[in-house]
């Protein structure tokens, strides 16, 4: 079983790092076949890494995402799945090219770190773990493209400013488009972070009986939420656009990504890994 | 063998007094088409005649005889003596002519190389070549094949593909600012040729409102009637910046007619929209310090010179993937214009002959397997005799030709009635299956 299991994980990895050596092959060939096979390599990796899932999923008895490996390979799972249904939605070729390289990086470190091997707490074995975590991690995923959006932006909005261009100019799409998708992923994430962390609270309620508990996990999510939530505001009410709500989002972002590892790493509370998986 | 000559001169060899000379007239072609029909060395013709060069394209059997002709009636045509532009010619035979002719059309030859207008002036000529029917077999496919390498050239290579005019270029910078400039709104700031065709490149590409703005307003008024736009005076200026998407400024003034806190000030009410300018005067028109405000981005016209000259160096690295199309299909035509004469005709005729012969008795074999070897051999050579003679008239039709003026388009039909060229895209072949159950 265990070994199935892993050749399941190697051949995720495999194709989503092949993927996305096509990937960056694109950005600089700009051959679309050269994306094509890329895009089916990377939707076979995410098969692949889904049948995975299934597998860790069964034999746990619970989502997988109770040590630093299984949610870092959570991770670059959703990325990879709320990747193909925008680029089946915007068709921009070279948002490939940003997504499937921090997707195959999660993974790989994933690889790399040793997984645990303890038995899951009775408490985990619940639908709502499940649900809090798939969309928090939704939600998690459409803000990390919203972040790369805002690079994008900003490498494109370097060169129009200055004047000065140079191979990324004609490969990266209009400021409008790249505008369009950090905003519209932060709209759909939002509320997909937001639900999590509803569903996260109801389920402490009847799991811990409290439904929260300034645990740092906690404290840290409610901050990043409040960042989005202004950055949202601002958009809506100031106009904010461009350069400021990229920069904004990406700072956002980094803040999620500390609450996602730092926190889970460093800090201790019940939601640390320590803690999940007791090493 | 018929040869094809190409004698011409263009941009880089001549200077441009000479061509004018040359290709002032309006009726030059006709009038040079008319001069080759009357030498009788020419065989097919046809002339082009553009503001960056001068070409006479011929058929002709006697090189050395028809290149005089030619260049005589060049000297004619623009009254100066051969001695004096003799040397400004270039002069290209057989596939090397029809190198340079595939280069043109696919705007390799021009001065700003994958300018698009070459093609359609060389279709024109054609055109003229074929009105006044000095265009025949070898001329027709060639050029044919010419506008098919240009289409190549044009989807296969990013030869078109950046702008190399301060207008375009404008319009691109606009793109990947606003992706789509429909629905936005250009307030043009004063008057100028320049300033007028951005305007009018940014309206054919979408833009929906323009708004023209101008010291005096009797001159806005007559600028904004060319474009369908909107007049207003000078002191609307601040109100038109809040509306606006797009600036092209191009006024005489010597001072700044929109400062960095003018624009500042409107930034907020504008909700942070993004706004380009785009300033072609000289001096210029527009504050630096405005391209440093939030997703404010100016342009003057040195900037747009600088994003020009990139594209050329672009441009000129994609003429070579194009050079490697143009020598694919001289290949590809050299190949065509070798079946044209009399002895390869005839053998792809047989052939073909013989192939619809096997085919036919493959089809049968299971009725025909039924007869006694006797009775086959007859059926065979039945078969045989029938094709024999079916293919003998025009055999002995076409020998006769040989040597003749008219050969090749005899030749040309005999190809295309029986569909010799096969594989080839203009005259798709296919044996068509007879119906048996009459």
């Amino acid at each position: 079983m265990e070994a199935i299991t892993s050749i399941w994980f190697i051949l995720a990895l495999c194709f989503e790092l092949i993927a996305t050596a096509g990937f960056i092959v694109y950005i600089i060939k700009q051959q679309k076949w050269v994306f094509t096979t890329s895009y089916w390599l990377l939707a076979a990796g995410f098969l692949f890494h889904t049948i995975f899932l299934g597998f860790r999923y069964y034999s746990l008895g619970a989502a997988p995402v109770l040590d630093l490996k299984s949610a870092l390979s959570f991770f670059s799972w959703s990325i990879i799945g709320v990747y193909l249904v925008i680029q089946a939605r915007f068709k921009l070729r070279v948002l490939g090219s940003f997504v499937a390289p921090l997707a195959a990086f999660f993974m790989t470190i994933s690889s790399a770190v040793p997984g645990t091997q303890t038995p899951v707490k009775p408490i985990f074995k619940s639908l709502w773990l499940t649900f809090h975590v798939g969309t928090v991690f939704v939600g998690n995923a459409l803000l990390a493209i919203s972040c790369l959006a805002a690079i994008m932006y900003l490498i494109q909005e370097r060169q129009i400013k200055r004047k000065r261009f140079d191979t990324f100019y004609g490969r990266l799409p209009s400021l409008a488009t790249l505008d369009n998708i950090n905003y519209y992923s932060i709209l759909y994430g939002f509320p997909f972070l937001t639900l999590g962390m509803i569903v996260g609270s109801i389920y402490a309620h009847f799991a811990l009986g409290i439904y929260w508990q300034w645990d740092p996990k906690e404290v840290w999510s409610l901050i990043c939420w409040l960042f989005y939530a202004a950055l949202i505001h601002e958009r809506l009410v100031m106009g904010w656009q461009g350069r400021k709500a990229a920069i904004m989002s990406i700072v956002c972002f980094s803040f999620l990504i500390f609450t996602f590892l730092g926190v889970s790493l460093l800090m201790g509370g019940y939601h640390s890994f320590g803690n999940m998986g007791g090493r | 063998m018929p040869k094809i000559i190409n004698i011409g001169m263009n941009h880089e060899t001549a200077p441009v007094a000479l061509r004018e000379c040359l290709a002032v007239e309006s009726q030059n072609v006709q009038k040079a088409l008319g001069l080759m029909r009357n030498l009788d060395v020419v065989r097919e013709g046809f002339f082009l005649s553009t503001c960056n060069r001068v070409e006479a394209l011929i058929v002709a059997n006697e090189v050395q005889e028809a290149k005089q002709a030619v260049v005589s009636l060049l000297g004619k045509m623009g009254n100066i003596p051969v001695n004096e532009f003799s040397a400004c010619l270039y002069t290209y035979e057989n596939m090397d002519a029809v190198t340079h002719i595939f280069s043109v059309a696919s705007s390799l030859d021009s001065m700003v190389i994958g300018e698009p207008q070459i093609l359609g002036q060389i279709k024109d000529a054609y055109l003229e070549a074929t009105r006044e029917k000095m265009s025949g077999v070898i001329l027709n496919r060639l050029m044919h094949k010419a506008f098919h390498v240009a289409k190549r050239v044009r989807s296969e290579t990013d030869i078109c593909g950046a702008a190399v005019s301060i207008s375009y270029a404008a319009v691109e910078l606009a793109r990947k600012i606003f992706h789509d400039l429909e629905g936005k709104r250009v307030l043009l700031i004063g008057a100028g040729e320049m300033a007028e065709l951005a305007a009018r490149h940014l309206l054919t590409n979408g833009v929906s409102a323009m708004t023209v703005l101008n010291r005096t307003f009797e001159r806005a008024v007559e600028v904004a009637e060319k474009f369908g736009a909107s007049p207003v005076s000078f002191e609307e200026i601040e109100d038109q910046l809040l509306k606006a998407d797009i600036v092209v400024s191009s006024t005489a003034s010597t001072e700044f007619v929109i400062t960095r806190d003018m624009v500042k000030k409107v930034l907020k009410k504008r909700r942070n929209r993004p706004l380009f300018l785009i300033d072609i005067a000289v001096p210029r028109d527009i504050q630096p310090e405005v391209n440093k405000l939030n997703n404010v981005y100016l342009y003057d016209i040195d900037d747009l010179k600088g994003v020009i000259e990139i594209n050329k160096a672009q441009r000129q690295e994609e003429a070579v993937k194009a050079q490697r199309i143009v020598s694919e299909e001289v290949v590809k035509f050299e190949k065509w214009l070798k079946t044209l004469s009399v002895v390869p005709t005839i053998v792809s005729l047989r052939s073909k002959a013989e192939a619809i012969v096997q085919a036919e008795f493959g089809k049968s074999r299971s009725a025909l397997d039924q007869l006694s070897p006797p009775q086959r051999e007859a059926v065979e050579v039945l078969v045989r005799s029938i094709v024999e003679k079916m293919l003998n008239d025009p055999i002995l039709f076409l020998k006769g030709k040989a040597g003749r003026s008219t050969l090749n388009d005899y030749l040309d039909t005999t190809r295309k009635l029986f569909s010799l060229d096969e594989g080839d895209e203009s005259n798709p072949a296919k044996i068509i299956p007879v119906n048996k159950s009459f």
